[in-house]
């Protein structure tokens, strides 16, 4: 039997960017919030050797220790689904502040075409330009609306950046400068303008000056050391939950963190949550935690996972389209890179951040004509700084061993030597991309295992042949010596790293029989749940996911305020 | 590499401009008090490494078995000096200690797979499903060791070590191009196993035994562990002497 606690206001369940922000709005109202962590704390004291390449790139210190819990994969419906043994294609985060630790910072706002993406492509292009099983839906929210709610966590992470040339509108700009420009930054700008492209900073949360957002939070600058993703910043550079929104929350005395504490199942009774149930991961006790208001604020995989297995919502059904828990499934492009090997220039690749890099949006979104194209959308095409270390960068160009006295001396050449364009494509779900509980693999709670179906389309490999041409001028005009791109995107390849950027499975929009949750983030099915996240996301846009994420968290903080007030339905 | 008054303009970062650029002076709240005891009390004063090719420095316990047996250490030995070789450019994997590396990792949770998802049940899956095989790291140098050893003599009638440098190389070339008939483990799988923990010996931090008094990072201008390049970031490219993070403990 479950010891039952004493019923409070709002449970979150995960705190990371979603959890922390939600928890820090809602305790400066004066809610009781209780945050469940099934982690360890997390400080920025842990990170005293954290230029540490073997530990924390290859090993993953920071991340999810798949021996406990993992996903299964299968590129269709045809073939089994079998576990992510190890990890590759990306990263599950772990312990307080979640996926926002490991992060490098890139801090984006969606287009307003991404808002109502399917409304703007049948007026421009019309209804052929969307394949049969192309599951594009319109947000149920502008840009315009989202707005604010952006300008809320950039003044939160203290973002630093300049205006987006073709951007939506903004109402203020970026609370600090962009971050320092190196050489092979300011050569992208340079090429990129003369070729009549609007290239601008990338708007990063590592910060390029000492920083006090409206919470009082005050942070230091960032150094360029050259450790930011999959690192934690010694710092407190980065913005990360940690660092920004959880102490907030703390300052408060109405929140309640309790680490090591994993939720396996939402309670519920009619249309709405009563509580949830968790493991105290150091005793093995059963809890029950009783709320009024229930947040699910887990990454995208769990969010998912936890309502199916809690039985909440309507469990996506692929071979009728109906249903929405673990519907549109949707990831990122970007396996195109244009490749510059330099013989006479090198290049301080061992020094960066994670969000130091130009980037421009002329071939993003729907900024550029797709009517000769067969594909829609786009991606945000960059040049990074991020700081490259030395285990997992061995340049060497085409023709030259991968081992050997030959590749021995060509990777010490071309390390400092190599320069890389590449593409962030934007990922349009599909009717057979999706989520559902594997009926074979369990955690080590017993409990069935996130099931991932996903591959790319025709729609991929054509935005992906696009872009990377693209990348591939851009890095000509740059003036490398060798250009090497490759413009084969293949089949989806759970092995080789490509981006943590996975969306879906509880999307928002207008309507409940398409939508799990509406502009609020309120469950249509159990009005008392709100679900946070990337899982909110009709589609994935061609940029990082965290800006929209943090955006969405504020809103749907808004949201449980004026429920936790009025109840029901608020749209 | 430039001579040493240089090298010592180019420090990237001085006590007082670090203490700037973070803003730790400045006197706001910084959230994590880290920042301060990492400001090392003397950044000019040069790490203390000991010069290659001094005569016996101090004995590096370190250089001792966690799992592997001799024979096998001195195939992994050959092997890695196979695959980053010593040249004109500096020392071979061998040197550098990428063997007691792969050692050293073995024998810990790398070795176990500790963190990774083990359970059954155990499927042959497809290319992009990733890695399905039962078998642990350890498991697996045990049996491709065997194997380089099995293929050497049955070729050559020789050991692999014994053998010469291009005759180990088309041992591990008909392992890495999957003409060698295995039927436990993936001969290239098994030579991408090899060929990874190599690099990982050759370039991570010394203290986990390889990377041998940092000369990986020297050849490649990797600086290693610094504090900052905020100094540096939009300057030409510069050379600077690496510092491990043995340097936090030692201030």
């Amino acid at each position: 039997m479950a010891k039952k606690l004493p019923k409070v206001d709002v449970v979150v369940i995960g705190v990371g960017w979603g959890g922390g922000i939600i928890a820090s709005e809602l305790t400066k109202q004066g809610l009781h919030v209780v945050g469940l962590e099934r982690g360890k704390e997390r400080k920025t004291e842990d990170y005293y050797m954290v230029h540490d390449e073997l530990r924390y790139a290859l090993r993953y210190e920071l991340m999810q220790d798949l021996s406990k819990e993992t996903i299964t994969f299968r590129s269709n419906e045809k073939i089994r689904a079998l576990p992510m043994r190890q990890y590759g294609s990306f990263l599950l985060g772990d312990n307080l502040g979640g996926a926002g630790v490991h992060w490098n910072g890139h801090t984006f706002r969606f287009l307003p075409y991404d808002f109502q993406i399917r409304t703007k492509t049948l007026e421009r292009y019309g209804k052929n330009k969307i394949p049969a099983d192309m599951t594009i839906q319109d947000w149920g929210i502008t840009y315009d609306e989202l707005e604010p709610y952006y300008d809320k966590f950039e003044k939160t992470c203290g973002i630093s950046g300049e205006e987006n040339p073709l951007g939506g509108k903004r109402s203020d700009k970026y609370p600090t400068p962009p971050m320092k420009m190196s050489p092979q930054l300011v050569m992208f700008r340079d090429v990129t303008k003369k070729m009549n492209l609007h290239p601008y900073a990338l708007p990063s949360a590592n910060l390029s000056e000492p920083y006090t957002n409206p919470d009082g939070i005050s942070r230091a600058a960032c150094q360029y050391c050259g450790f930011c993703e999959r690192f934690g910043c010694e710092y407190g550079a980065k913005a990360d939950p940690v660092v920004t929104v959880i102490p907030v929350a703390l300052k408060t005395g109405k929140f309640e963190l309790r680490t090591h504490s994993n939720v396996r199942r939402i309670l519920h009774s009619g249309s709405k949550a009563t509580g949830v149930l968790y493991i105290d991961t150091t005793t093995g006790e059963e809890i029950e935690q009783p709320a009024d208001i229930v947040m699910l604020t887990s990454y995208v995989f769990n969010n998912v996972r936890l309502l199916l297995m809690s039985k909440l919502g309507k469990p996506y059904d692929a071979a009728s389209g109906t249903g929405v828990i673990g519907k549109n499934y949707a990831y990122q492009v970007l396996k195109g890179n244009a490749t510059g090997f330099f013989e006479n220039k090198e290049f301080n690749i061992f020094a960066g951040a994670g969000a130091l890099a130009m980037c421009l949006d002329d071939y993003n979104g729907d900024n550029f004509d797709h009517t000769d194209l067969k594909f829609i959308h786009g991606a945000n095409i960059s040049i990074s700084n991020f700081g490259l270390r030395p285990i997992q960068n061995n340049p060497v160009p085409k023709g030259k061993p991968g081992w050997g006295k030959d590749f021995k001396a060509a990777s010490l050449k071309y390390y400092n030597r190599t320069l890389s364009v590449g593409a962030q494509g934007a990922c349009m779900p599909f009717r057979h991309h999706y989520l559902d509980l594997d009926p074979t693999y369990k955690d080590s709670f017993g409990d069935p295992l996130i099931r991932l179906t996903f591959d790319f389309e025709d729609q991929d490999r054509e935005l992906a042949r696009f872009q990377v041409s693209r990348c591939e001028e851009i890095m000509k005009e740059m003036g490398a010596d060798t250009v090497v791109a490759n413009k084969e995107l293949g089949p989806y390849d759970i092995v080789p790293y490509q981006s943590t950027h996975n969306t879906g499975g509880v999307i928002m929009g207008a309507d409940p029989a398409t939508s799990a949750v509406n502009h609020y983030l309120q469950m249509w099915d159990a009005e008392n749940v709100f679900v946070v996240g990337a899982s909110a996301f009709p589609h994935n846009s061609g940029y990082n996911p965290t800006g929209t994420v943090g955006a969405l968290a504020y809103r749907a903080a808004e949201g449980v305020i004026k429920y936790s007030k009025q109840g029901g339905m608020l749209v | 590499m430039p001579d040493q008054a240089e090298q010592n303009d180019q420090q990237p970062v001085s006590r007082r401009n670090f203490l700037k650029n973070t803003g730790y002076a400045l006197g706001g709240l910084i959230v994590g008090g880290v920042v301060g005891s990492l400001v090392r009390t003397n950044p000019q004063a040069p790490a203390p490494v000991p010069a290659p090719g001094a005569a016996p420095a101090a004995q590096d316990y370190n250089q001792a078995l966690m799992y592997f047996t001799q024979e096998q250490f001195k195939i992994v030995d050959a092997a890695t000096e196979r695959i980053f070789p010593k040249d004109e450019n500096g020392p071979g994997a061998s040197e550098l200690g990428a063997a007691f590396f792969i050692d050293h990792q073995l024998a810990g949770e790398w070795g176990f797979n500790a963190r990774e998802y083990m359970q059954p049940p155990f499927y042959k899956g497809e290319k992009v499903q990733g890695y399905q095989g039962r078998l642990r790291r350890r498991e697996i140098f045990d049996i491709g060791l065997r194997e380089i050893q099995n293929y050497s003599m049955s070729k050559y009638q020789k050991k692999f070590e014994e053998l010469a440098p291009e005759e180990q190389d088309a041992v591990l070339t008909a392992f890495e191009k999957d003409e060698v008939n295995l039927t436990t483990i993936s001969p290239s799988g098994f030579f991408n196993l090899l060929r990874s923990s190599t690099l990982e010996g050759v370039y991570a931090d010394p203290l986990y035994g390889g990377n041998k008094n940092m000369a990986g990072w020297k050849m490649k201008n990797f600086p290693g562990n610094q504090m900052s390049y905020a100094n540096i970031i939009d300057k030409e490219f510069q050379k600077i002497p690496p510092v491990s993070l043995r340097e936090h403990l030692t201030h």
